[in-house]
């Protein structure tokens, strides 16, 4: 757990603070992960072993609980987050043609990000929006009611390439 | 009351979503230049329900109810209907029928309990829940009632859990109340993981304070001063709301130490899931607030005895909790007199699907599907037929034509091979196949299931390779029996509730639509026309005009053809996307 040691901090002071206010509450680790990755968008390596000393707990028993939980990224999204749901009524209604036209616009497949980092598309479950199925998200804004040709218009307005 | 008027604006997430908030605050700035902020006031409330005509904007008093209403049209509501009175046409449900939202046939066989303050009250300001007696049943709790007195009225009232399963909630409760032990907790289940489901979204972002106000209630009856919320991280409003009810509600003296002057204490913490199915199971949601993987145990013991950190623990879901302070406030008798022998009250369904209108609705226990999507849903979308519905989601079953007119409660669903579940309701039409919608719901399981123990594991696994094989047109008659056998042991021998369930849709429309399993396994067809790999499109020669529209769209250029002479489509290289088939205007291109 030395591999911190030469290189310089990940977690911010904010991050260190969040983890003082939380470190004697039993069942901190989640909320702390959470935390992590609101700030960096995945828990990088270096967060956990950082987050691992601090709360002076095994890294593996981190990497258990991020490997277990699907909200938890291991690698770095896109700078646009497209994220498709694939609750049972969006299915119902072409969420995978959405999925389908995605790809085909970006050329990457799920849970991949495009070469310059731009862009990265994955399905999600229920986002709780069925009346407005099928739904997807761009960095968190809901857009309802999509069809596959509205697709590569959604994408242009956060395109900055 | 100084205002004349009060404009009600939806801040669900869906119509928040569908320009909610610009919508708000175009009102806001329309009010302000017209010089009339004394004579409205506006109020952002909670889910209406009624999410297909989102947003909703109703005024108060004379209930007018505008639907599908846009920023653009702040200016004319302001303009025509709080400074002149008149109403505007254009906006109203059913155009020019001048409805209240009691007379739109969408809530009439609606009854409101757990969402009674969803779309009346601002969830951001704990003034307005108190207005509707908001934290009434507390004070009559603390004052007026022993632990004990409690729980006999929710056995009396009938309470049942929301959650699916349906145990008595004041037999869970005195279970708890009756453990020894220096610390007792109250948790609530918020993590709603059943896709196509938004009950406990809504009822947490609408009236955020009647699930704090529960809560509390069991503290003091079973003895506990600690509470969790464990709420999915993907409902980042629900947890906004939530945190804000939970500050007010300190700072009131409605939480934290000696509520209300007594020498009751107790408190409440969020607690954030991360995408994990399993977790709405309540001993894998216990490990989860531990921060631990979210895993399930062996019951017994229950968590009512044994739960968090070991310690005696009453579990209940959102919409459960919401039932609790008006069956204080009411009474026992008033609850037990709504719904069927064995389920009392309201249920609270997400009506979604292939249904005219969409949305929550909560209707008396006993209300049968039949009233619920033709009634309340305005039936099929599209003038489609309706195939089936599915209840209960990934652990439940289908419901058939034939079962429209059962009165739903618990048992009945049970019998008819579905169950209730937290209330998610799909309905699918014609164009839905069967083999499909089981495919999904496997694959859902399968990725969602911990691993931890076989059955679930292993036996959801192959469920759902066979599944595909039949959806490819290489299943054989035996795979059925497989599918029966692989049940049975999953049903038996695994541990937890989404082991139990996840052959439930297999089993189900196994049942229900046998002919279509054979038309895929013996025809090698797909009914529906939903499964690819047994589709295939052809132009019909003496229809094409050759326009070229169809090659155009083709994403994999296979179509050709010389221009005003029939196309052909080469079958070796079709995706089967279908493309050419909604471009055709012709209907020269055959599906099948």
């Amino acid at each position: 757990m030395t591999a911190t040691a030469e290189t310089e901090k990940m977690l911010t002071p904010e991050i260190e603070a969040f983890i003082e206010k939380w470190r004697e509450k039993p069942g901190n680790l989640i909320m702390i992960l959470h935390r992590v990755q609101e700030e960096f968008g995945y828990i990088p390596r270096q967060a956990a072993f950082e987050v691992a000393d601090a709360l002076n707990i095994p890294v593996a028993k981190i990497y258990g609980v991020i490997t277990f939980y699907h909200f938890f990224k291991l690698s770095k999204p896109g700078r646009n987050q497209i994220a498709i749901c694939m609750g049972t009524a969006c299915y119902l209604k072409g969420g995978q043609d959405l999925i389908d036209e995605c790809e085909r616009i970006l050329g990457v497949g799920l849970n991949t990000v495009t070469e310059d980092g731009e862009f990265s598309v994955e399905a999600v479950r229920c986002i709780g929006c069925c009346g407005l199925a099928p739904v997807l998200t761009v960095n968190g804004k809901v857009y309802g009611g999509v069809t596959t040709k509205q697709i590569s218009k959604i994408i242009d307005q956060y395109d900055e390439r | 009351m100084a205002y004349k008027n009060y404009i009600l604006v939806c801040a669900g997430t869906a119509c928040e979503s569908s320009k909610g908030v610009a919508l708000y605050e175009a009102l806001e700035k329309e009010l302000k230049e017209r010089g009339v902020e004394a004579e409205a006031q506006l109020v952002k409330t909670g889910c209406f329900g009624f999410c297909e005509q989102g947003p909703i904007v109703k005024i108060l008093p004379d209930e007018t109810f505008y639907v599908k209403v846009g920023p653009e049209h702040a200016k004319e509501i302001v303009s025509e209907h709080i400074v002149k009175g008149r109403k505007v046409e254009a906006l109203l449900y059913d155009k020019g029928q001048a409805k209240t939202a009691d007379e739109i046939e969408f809530y009439q066989k609606q009854q409101r309990i757990v969402l009674r303050n969803c779309g009346v009250i601002n969830p951001e300001y704990i003034d307005e829940y108190i207005a509707r007696d908001g934290y009434a049943a507390l004070e009559k709790v603390l004052f007026e009632m022993t632990p004990d007195d409690v729980i006999d009225e929710l056995k009396a009232a009938g309470l049942r859990g929301r959650g699916g399963a349906g145990f008595p909630t004041g037999l869970k409760w005195s279970f708890t109340k009756n453990a020894q032990s220096d610390q007792k907790y109250v948790v609530c289940n918020a993590d709603e993981g059943d896709p196509g489901a938004y009950m406990d979204r809504s009822t947490a972002e609408g009236d955020p304070h009647s699930i704090l106000e529960a809560m509390t209630i069991a503290g003091y009856t079973v003895g506990a001063n600690q509470g969790f919320i464990y709420i999915r991280a993907e409902y980042p409003l629900a947890i906004e709301r939530l945190e804000n009810a939970i500050a007010q509600a300190r700072e009131y003296g409605l939480l934290g130490n000696n509520i209300l002057g007594t020498d009751f204490s107790f408190d409440i913490e969020l607690r954030l899931g991360a995408g994990a199915f399993v977790c709405g199971e309540e001993t894998a949601l216990l490990a989860s607030i531990e921060g631990k993987r979210g895993m399930p145990i062996p019951r017994p013991p229950f968590p009512a005895v044994k739960g968090l950190w070991g310690k005696p623990t009453v579990i209940n879901n959102v919409e459960t909790w919401a039932n609790v302070p008006m069956i204080i406030l009411k009474g026992s008798t008033w609850f037990s007199s709504i719904g069927t022998a064995t389920s009392k009250g309201t249920k609270v369904f997400a009506l979604t699907g292939k249904i005219n209108n969409s949305g929550l609705i909560e209707v008396p226990m006993g209300t049968t599907l039949r009233e619920i999507i033709y009634d309340i849903g305005g039936g099929i979308k599209g003038g489609k037929k309706f195939k089936a519905a599915q209840t209960g989601g990934p652990s439940g079953g289908v419901i058939t034509e034939e079962f429209l007119d059962t009165p739903i409660d618990y048992e009945s669903l049970q019998s008819i091979g579905s169950m209730m579940g937290s209330g998610g309701m799909i309905v699918m039409d014609e164009d839905d196949c069967m083999i499909d919608v089981t495919k999904f719901y496997l694959e859902f399981t399968v990725d969602e299931s911990c691993g931890k123990c076989a059955p679930c594991r292993i036996g959801g696994r192959t469920n759902y390779n066979i599944l595909d094989k039949i959806s490819k047109g290489q299943g054989t008659m035996e795979d059925l029996e497989k599918l029966k056998d692989l049940a049975q042991a999953m049903r038996k021998a695994s541990l937890c509730g989404l082991g139990q369930t996840a052959p439930n849709p297999v089993m189900s429309t196994m049942k229900y639509f046998a002919d279509e399993y054979r038309a895929h396994i013996i025809d090698k067809k797909c009914p529906a026309g939903k499964c690819k790999d047994l589709l295939s499109y052809t132009i019909i020669e003496d229809k094409c005009v050759g326009c070229t529209a169809c090659a155009r769209v083709c994403p994999v250029s296979c179509i050709s053809g010389e221009v005003k002479k029939p196309h052909e489509i080469d079958q070796s290289k079709c995706i089967k996307c279908g493309q050419c088939f909604g471009k055709c205007k012709f209907d020269a291109i055959l599906k099948g």
